[in-house]
Formats: structure tokens, C-alpha cells, sequence
């Protein structure tokens, strides 16, 4: 059987400021080392001031993924030189010596299965190495330290996993948890980030590092487990070893450094101490804790009979929710959800494409209220939706300008159905002969109107004149 | 102009009009050329001390507000930041170190018009014990110029009985300002653990150093406590002290206090008879002020130096990886170097002994020997710890000689480094345990100082300002010969 466990670090970036210091915890729009100060830079003499926000967001974090949060937590130093780590140490937590990170075993159901968290740490992001030069022989390495000291949780699972799809799955629902808590950007590039261990039945662990991204991870944990079976169908024993993705060649490849015989000799980081979380502190920050995915799916499904499927898709994506939140009453919940995910995501796919979007939750339910007052047909909602999102315009100033509202009149719509009988003979003949190809002329009615006309009443029209 | 005076006799004659802040200033900075090139406790001085000082005249003259240190001058270790000044740790690595900040202790006396005369000399990196370890050459006693001052904050210690300074500024990482405190006849504090904020002050071992005041008198001390004392939010280990009056009461005496002899550091092996007979006459004059003693014993004692030294050593090898040449450091061309052999070479300045402390830190915490050392020394320190807690619930004080012996030639000891390990033997566990510790002068014995040191609960330095000044009342000592 396939194991697959995950490490998995993301960035608190809703935070203002970096774990330590004041330097901003969103480096990302700053020139090179420019988002710096004498700690996150480790210059001789500075000290780190824990940020008391961080380990509220990391215990958060811990919270909703039902781990266990011990009442005190401890920093510890992993020691090792790095050139993009200032002090050339990490400031990180430890579980060797009892509890002390901020978060201990905990789960995430994905599919009917447990998947084990087996801890979650806060620990400060290093600095990025930025390699330059044309070749091999003229490359320069630089090191940007703006990123340094960034708030970053780690989150290690146990080898649950069966397959690169359920892995897929699991960091999915674990991205949007992240984002739904509001502590965390997963979005942003690099700010979640994973690596993966591999074994296959008989054979050992082997852990795979430098992921850039999830879709690569789910690619190197293929090739991972591919070649994992090679080996061990022509009775190769498979080594226990660090593996690095190649991301150009697109293959794991064994590391000559010997990380994992790497000593760390990790120790208290006596400069923080230890950090109190007590019951009231957990009460409060549950309580503030935005409602989680699960739940959200739930109250759609029971409260507004909403079908299971529906209620996922708009609770599991902040956007949608929040669309659908202010925008639902008691009467029209239903309806707003299902225009939501047969129409709006149709549009808004994209997190790039949800940041232009000019729709707001009361156009949701302006739409649906026309609909519903039969004021407008669902084709012309959908026509209209469009120009909304790109207008912002008022629902109404929408259907006025572009003339969409419905054609409920009859005499109107006879006077359409007189035409279309005149143009298109055969039809008539055939719907009076095999009345199921009536909708051929429903269709010509709404080709016509540019789909104002009331399905409803024209179909019913074509009928008593197809009679006549 | 007499230059061997008290902060606060300082103070007063500049109240009332006897000598200016300039004066005063100006005849330090005399002494100093005078006598430096020998004692050779200054690394640096400060070229605007004179401009400082006049600026704090015109202050006084024009009736400004003026801050409580009345421009007396100060000296500050040289592992201690002031923003745009050199900060070397007496180490050819940070040899043109410009510190960009200043540490909070700094900010806080010059907020009260202190005038900075220099940054002294040190062990380097503040690891040692009779500053010859010194990048940049020792310091001399000024009591004997060819003894060692004690250390690591020798520099400090000589500049103040030197008369180079009123006061000076050091740090105590395992009674490096007691040591020389006792070898050049000043009195030395170690606080409570967190009372003094450490946002500043280089770190060599951050779980048990402080920064420490070193002062002609013990109510200098007290003074100079009152204004670096107290919560800092640079610094989250620092303690809340509720802003306590250090001066307050400190002439109030110990009748009826109870004195603990600790039994490990009186009788000792390595105990010079002339500090074992002026620990005797200490403990009579105690008995004379009023307290009881009585000797009292911590078996972990004999296993704190070592205890001591693996985790100082384990938190230096860390503290001091940052010194890797990278982003500051000396010119060193990286042309033809890959990474990890770059680094070997420009840490190669470190000296001897910082050297054998990086190593013997890379091996005491690693995996397969933390157990047999480092978790042992953690051992060794919370079994130390609820010793003393006990002890402190049946006396006031616990009291001991600062170091076994009195100071001693240059060279005599630099080659044996276990033989000057055991300097520490009386001092560190005011570290490990984090208690308040002070040095107070007690007698000279062939023209060579002695210190008593007395330790206190946590938090109890008003307490231990008492005890030492009363003990400081008993004593008659000469002027230094210089
Ligand atoms: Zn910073």
C-alpha cells in the first residue's frame, strides 16, 4: 500500500508585522532588502519580540483543525548555517521534550477518511536565495531578506495518504480552511508551500523536497511512487533517503547534501518566554473564529435546502459565501445559490477574475427577485450578470439599458408565434404529428425575443394554437 | 579636582556650583591620556564627551529640565551597541562593527544627561576572565600593572578604579562583573535575571547574562540601578520591578538578618589563605552589624562550573554563528570560495578561546552527547535552582568570597583553562539560578584587592543594597597607587 505524509508551511500573511519585529509580514511588494531591521536581520545585540497576533492566528489554525493546544508553548533554535538565514539559526517550536508547539494531534476529514495532523508549529520564514549569471561558472548567488522572519506555520501530517488524488483533495479543503479563518493567503504565490514522504509496501520512506507548487507536488508524488515500483518489482531495495524535484526535468532526484544526518542541535530559544494559552484565551479565539467550512455546508443544507453539492461549492469558497451570505433572505436563499454556482462561477472562475468582478451580493438578489416576479427570464439574468460584473451598474439600470425585461404579454407573444408558424412550416407539422419536438418552436419564440419571452406562457400558446 | 569621587558627591558639587560638567569631564579625559596607555582599559572614547558635557552645562545654566546623572561620565563594555560607534566584543570579526542602534540601557542613562567617556576593553566576546583574551591586548590592574584586572569586564572594572570614569557599564554572564569588580576593588552587581533589559548588549550566553552597573560605591550602584532598571518592550524577558526606589532605605542595616555561609565556595581547594582569613573577618563584621550566620550547604555546587561552561557553550555556538561575514563583518573576498568554505575562513578570527568555546558548543548539545552533557548541565541548573530557593527561605543572604583567589600575574593562568575556569567557581550560580549577586570591595592584601560577594532572592536587590552597604561601611581601603 501507498503511504503518502505531508509537510506543509504557510505563511500567516493576513498578520501586519513579521514574527519578531515590525517589519511587514506582506514582503512581497518591496525592493530587495528592503523590508528589513536589525532583528530580522540578526544583527549582534538585537532581540526577537515574539508577535502575541501570530501565535493567536497559529493557535487559531490549531483550533479548527481540532488539534490539541497545550497551555504553555516554547520557542527552540535549530541550528544551522544557511546564507539566506540570518542568524544562522530558525527560531522554531519542538515536540521532542513534551508538548510545547502550538498545536499537537489533531485530523482532517477528506472523503470519509481521518487524515492525522500529527503537529503544527509557528516557526519565522527564512530569506530567498535568488541565483543570477548566464552559466554554471558565472552564476551569482544573492540573498533577499525581506522574507525573512515572516510568520510561517508548519503543518505535518501523518503518512495517510493513498494517493496523489486524495492528497490534491486534502490541500484544497486545507486552503480554503486557511483562507476562510482569515489568517492566511494560500492564494499568493509561495505562501503555501508542501513537501512529501513516499513509501510503498516493503519499502522505505523517502521524503521529496523543493516543491514549488501543489500541481508539481502531485506530479513528483507520481513519479515518486513510478518509480518507487520499479525498483521494487526488480528487487531493488529502495533507500531511505532525501529526494529534491527537479522541476525542469521533472523527476526527483537523490540530494548529495545529507540533510536528514544533519544534527540541529536544537535547544530552548531562552530570548522568548514561554508563552501562556489559557482556556480563556481558546474560548475567545474560538469565538471569533469565522464559521467553519463543514458547518457552513451544513446550515446551507439543512436551514435553506440546498442540494449537498451546491452547498459545498459556495461555503468551501470564501468569495461565493460571503456573495451569498449578504445576499440571501429566508424566501430566496435557494435561488441566489443555485444562480451562484450555475451562472456566477460560470463568469468569476479565477481569484484574479473575483478581485475585478463588479458584482455585489445586492444584484444577487435584485436578479433573483426578477426572476422570481417572472420581471425577467433566467436567459436574460445570465445576459445581464455579465454586464454587471463588468459594469457594477444597478440591476435595474442593467435590464432597462438593455432592454430585458420579460415579454409576459400574450397578444405580444401571439403575435411572435403568428411568425414563427409562417416561417417554419415543417416545423408546425411535425410538433402536430409528434408533439415533443414542440420545444423546436419554443426555441424560434426565445431565438426571437432574444429569450424575454416567458417560456412558460409561450409554450403554452404554441399548444392551444397548434390546436386550432 | 579630586577624580576619585562618588556619583553622588559628584553630583552635589556640581549642584551647588564646586566644578562645571565640562571641567569635570575635561579633567577625565586628561586622566585618561595620562594613564590609559598603560592600564589600557579603553578601546575607543567618545569625541563629543566634552561637547556633551557642555551642552549639560548650558542645560543647568539656563534653568532647562536636566536629567538625575548631571553629565557624570560613564564608561560602557564594548559588547554593548551605541548607534553610529564601534561595537568590536574586543573581536577581530567585528572589528568595524557599527552598531545602527542603541541599547536600551544606553538610551536610558543618556536620557538622564549621563556623558559617555568610551567603550572599555573585554574578553573577547565577554569569554574569559582576565581580559587577556582580548583582541586588541590586555587590560592592566591599575592596582599592580602587572596583574590581571579579572574579566571579562576588565576594561570596565579598571576604568572605574583607574578614575578614568565614575561608573561603568558590564556584563555578567558567569561573574564577569564581579570578578574584576573584586580584582580592581569596585563594587559590581549582577541583577535579577530580566531586571535590566538586554537589547544591546551582544549575546555570548542569553539565558543567564545580564548587564550589571560597576561603581566606586554601593549606593552608585544603587543609583545607577534605579535609572537601567525596569520592563522593556524590546526585550521580552525583562521583569517588571514596580519601579522601586533602590536608594530608599539603604543605610537601614541587617540587625536581625540571617546569613548564609555557603559552605562549597568558603572552604574550597583552591581558596588563597588571604581570601579564607578575609572571609572570616567579613563574617565578623556581619555578626557585628547585628546579623546571625551560619554556614550553609549546596551539594550541586561542585557541578555547576562545569554545568556552567556546557551551557554557555551550547548558546555561544549558536549566538555566534551569525558571524559568518555575510551581511557585515571585515573586508574578505568571496572570489574563489563556495559557501561553507567562505565561511570557515572569515570565522577563522575568532581567537583561541572563543574559538574552543564555538567547538566544545558544537559537541556538548549534539545528538548522541546532549543526553551525557547538555540535558545534564540542564539538570545540574534546576537541581541548583530549587537548593537555593530552599536556602533563600531561611536566610536574608547568602554570602561568599567573589573569587577563590586575589588577581594574578599576566600569563601566569592563560595556558591552564581549567585551572581560570575555576575563577568562576564562587560567582556562577548567581547566573544559573538567576539571582541577584553583588561584589562589594572588602580588603587590600599586598597592595591586591579582595571582594566579598553577597546573593539575594530574585527581585531582592534593595535588600542586597542594604547588606552590602553596610558591609561597605565596615572597610577602610586605601587609594589605588596610580
Ligand atoms: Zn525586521
Amino acid at each position: 500500500m501507498t503511504k503518502i505524509g505531508l509537510e506543509i508551511h504557510c505563511q500567516l500573511t493576513k498578520l501586519e508585522s513579521k514574527l519578531f519585529c515590525s517589519c511587514k509580514a506582506n514582503y512581497r511588494e518591496f525592493e530587495a532588502n528592503h523590508n528589513i531591521c536589525p532583528v530580522c536581520m540578526g544583527l549582534p545585540g538585537s532581540l526577537p519580540r515574539l508577535n502575541q497576533k501570530a501565535v493567536e492566528s497559529a493557535t487559531s489554525i490549531a483550533l479548527a483543525l481540532t488539534c490539541d493546544t497545550p497551555e504553555k508553548i516554547a520557542f527552540f533554535r535549530k541550528n544551522y548555517f544557511y546564507p539566506d538565514l540570518p542568524k544562522n539559526f530558525q527560531i522554531t517550536q519542538l515536540n521532542v521534550y513534551g508538548d510545547m508547539s502550538v498545536g499537537g494531534e489533531g485530523y482532517v476529514s477528506v472523503e470519509d477518511k481521518k487524515i492525522k495532523i500529527r503537529r503544527i508549529q509557528l516557526e519565522e520564514d527564512p530569506g530567498r536565495i535568488i541565483y543570477e549569471g548566464a552559466s554554471e561558472r558565472t552564476k551569482i548567488t544573492l540573498v533577499d531578506y525581506n522574507r525573512a522572519g515572516t510568520p510561517l506555520v508548519e503543518i505535518v501530517t501523518d503518512p495517510d495518504f493513498e494517493s496523489p488524488r486524495q492528497v490534491r483533495v486534502f490541500l484544497n479543503i486545507l486552503s480554503d480552511l486557511l483562507e476562510n479563518l482569515g489568517v492566511a493567503e494560500p492564494g499568493l504565490e509561495g505562501a503555501m508551500r508542501a513537501d512529501g514522504n513516499v513509501s510503498i509496501e516493503g519499502g522505505n520512506k523517502v521524503e521529496i523536497k523543493n516543491i514549488g507548487s501543489f500541481h508539481d507536488l502531485e506530479k513528483a508524488l507520481h513519479f515518486e511512487i513510478t518509480r518507487q515500483q520499479s525498483l521494487f518489482e526488480r528487487d531493488i531495495e529502495i533507500a531511505q533517503e532525501t529526494r529534491h524535484w527537479d522541476d525542469r526535468r521533472k523527476i526527483t532526484v537523490s540530494s548529495r547534501s545529507k540533510e536528514e544526518d544533519q544534527d540541529y542541535r536544537y535547544f530552548l530559544e531562552n530570548d522568548i518566554p514561554w508563552v501562556t494559552i489559557d482556556q480563556s484565551t481558546r474560548d475567545r479565539l474560538k469565538e471569533n473564529m469565522p464559521e467553519s467550512i463543514s458547518s457552513k455546508k451544513e446550515r446551507y443544507i439543512q436551514k435553506f435546502d440546498i442540494a449537498p453539492q451546491v452547498a459545498d461549492i459556495i461555503a468551501s469558497d470564501r468569495y461565493y459565501s460571503k456573495l451569498f451570505e449578504n445576499a440571501y433572505s429566508d424566501h430566496n436563499a435557494k435561488d441566489i445559490a443555485n444562480l451562484i454556482t450555475t451562472d456566477v462561477i460560470g463568469f468569476i472562475d479565477t481569484k484574479e477574475k473575483q478581485q475585478n468582478s463588479k458584482i455585489t451580493s445586492r444584484h444577487l438578489s435584485d436578479l433573483v427577485d426578477a426572476i422570481n416576479s417572472k420581471t425577467i427570464t433566467r436567459n436574460s439574468a445570465k445576459v445581464a450578470l455579465q454586464e454587471i460584473m463588468k459594469s457594477g451598474k444597478d440591476t435595474k439600470e442593467v435590464l432597462d439599458e438593455m432592454d430585458l425585461g420579460q415579454v409576459s404579454d400574450s397578444s405580444e407573444i401571439d403575435t411572435i408565434i403568428s411568425q414563427i408558424f409562417e416561417e417554419e412550416k415543417q416545423a408546425v407539422i411535425d410538433a402536430k404529428e409528434r408533439p415533443e419536438t414542440v420545444n423546436f418552436l419554443v426555441g424560434k419564440v426565445m431565438q426571437k425575443t432574444k429569450g424575454k419571452a416567458d417560456p412558460v406562457k409561450t409554450l403554452e400558446l404554441i399548444k392551444s394554437k397548434l390546436n386550432q | 579636582m579630586n577624580l576619585n569621587t562618588s556619583i553622588l558627591k559628584y553630583i552635589e558639587d556640581v549642584k551647588s556650583g564646586t566644578f562645571t560638567v565640562e571641567e569635570f569631564a575635561a579633567e577625565t579625559l586628561q586622566r585618561i591620556k595620562d594613564v590609559d596607555s598603560d592600564v589600557h582599559a579603553y578601546l575607543s572614547l567618545n569625541d563629543s564627551a566634552l561637547n556633551d558635557a557642555k551642552l549639560i552645562d548650558q542645560k543647568i545654566s539656563s534653568g532647562d529640565k536636566i536629567g538625575q546623572c548631571y553629565g557624570f561620565p560613564i564608561s560602557i563594555k564594548d559588547n554593548i551597541c551605541i548607534t553610529g560607534t564601534k561595537t568590536t566584543c574586543a573581536s577581530k570579526i567585528l572589528e568595524n562593527f557599527i552598531a545602527p542602534y542603541t541599547a536600551t540601557v544606553i538610551n536610558r542613562l543618556q536620557d538622564e544627561d549621563a556623558v559617555i567617556t568610551g567603550k572599555t576593553n573585554l574578553d573577547e566576546f565577554a569569554m574569559g576572565l582576565t581580559t587577556e583574551f582580548s583582541a586588541f591586548g590586555p587590560t592592566k590592574n591599575p592596582w599592580n600593572l602587572d596583574y590581571v584586572p579579572g574579566g571579562s569586564s576588565g576594561g570596565s572594572a579598571a576604568s572605574v578604579a583607574a578614575n578614568e570614569c565614575l561608573a561603568s557599564l558590564g556584563s555578567d554572564t558567569g561573574g564577569s562583573v564581579r570578578n574584576p569588580a573584586s580584582f580592581c576593588s569596585v563594587v559590581g552587581l549582577k541583577p535579577t535575571y530580566g531586571l535590566i533589559s538586554r537589547y544591546g548588549l551582544i549575546s555570548y550566553a542569553n539565558s543567564i547574562e545580564q548587564i550589571g552597573p560597576m561603581t566606586k560605591t554601593v549606593k552608585d550602584s544603587a543609583f545607577l540601578l534605579n535609572i537601567i532598571a525596569g520592563q522593556d518592550a524590546n526585550d521580552d524577558t525583562t521583569i517588571n520591578n514596580d519601579n522601586v526606589n533602590y536608594l530608599e532605605n539603604i543605610e537601614d542595616g541587617i540587625e536581625g538578618k540571617k546569613i548564609g555561609i555557603i559552605k562549597e565556595m568558603t572552604t574550597s581547594e583552591g581558596l588563597s589563605s588571604e581570601v579564607s582569613i578575609a572571609t572570616k573577618d567579613a563574617i565578623g563584621d556581619f555578626e557585628s552589624l547585628g546579623a546571625s550566620c551560619e554556614e550553609v550547604t549546596l551539594p550541586t555546587i561542585p557541578y555547576t562550573v562545569a554545568a556552567y561552561y556546557t551551557i554557555t557553550s551550547t548558546e555561544a555556538g549558536s549566538n555566534l554563528a551569525r558571524y559568518d561575514n555575510i551581511r557585515y563583518g571585515y573586508e574578505l573576498e568571496s572570489e574563489g570560495y563556495e559557501y561553507n568554505s567562505y565561511i570557515s575562513k572569515s570565522r577563522a578570527k575568532f581567537g583561541p578561546e572563543v574559538t574552543r568555546r564555538i567547538i566544545l558548543g558544537g559537541f556538548v548539545p549534539s545528538a548522541g552527547h546532549a543526553g551525557k552533557y547538555f540535558l545534564k548541565a540542564l539538570k545540574v541548573k534546576s537541581k541548583l535552582i530549587s537548593e537555593i530557593n530552599k536556602a533563600f527561605e531561611k536566610f536574608d543572604y547568602l554570602i561568599s568570597p567573589t573569587a577563590p583567589v586575589q588577581p594574578f600575574k599576566f600569563g601566569e593562568k592563560i595556558d591552564d583553562p581549567v585551572t581560570l575556569m575555576l575563577l568562576d567557581y564562587n560567582t556562577v550560580t548567581a547566573n544559573l539560578t538567576g539571582k541577584p549577586a553583588i561584589s562589594v570591595p572588602y580588603r587590600v592584601i599586598n597592595g591586591l584587592p579582595i571582594g566579598m560577594q553577597i546573593m539575594a532572592n530574585s527581585l531582592n536587590e534593595k535588600s542586597l543594597f542594604q547588606s552590602a552597604y553596610a558591609l561597605e561601611s565596615k572597610t577602610n581601603l586605601p587609594e589605588v597607587p596610580l
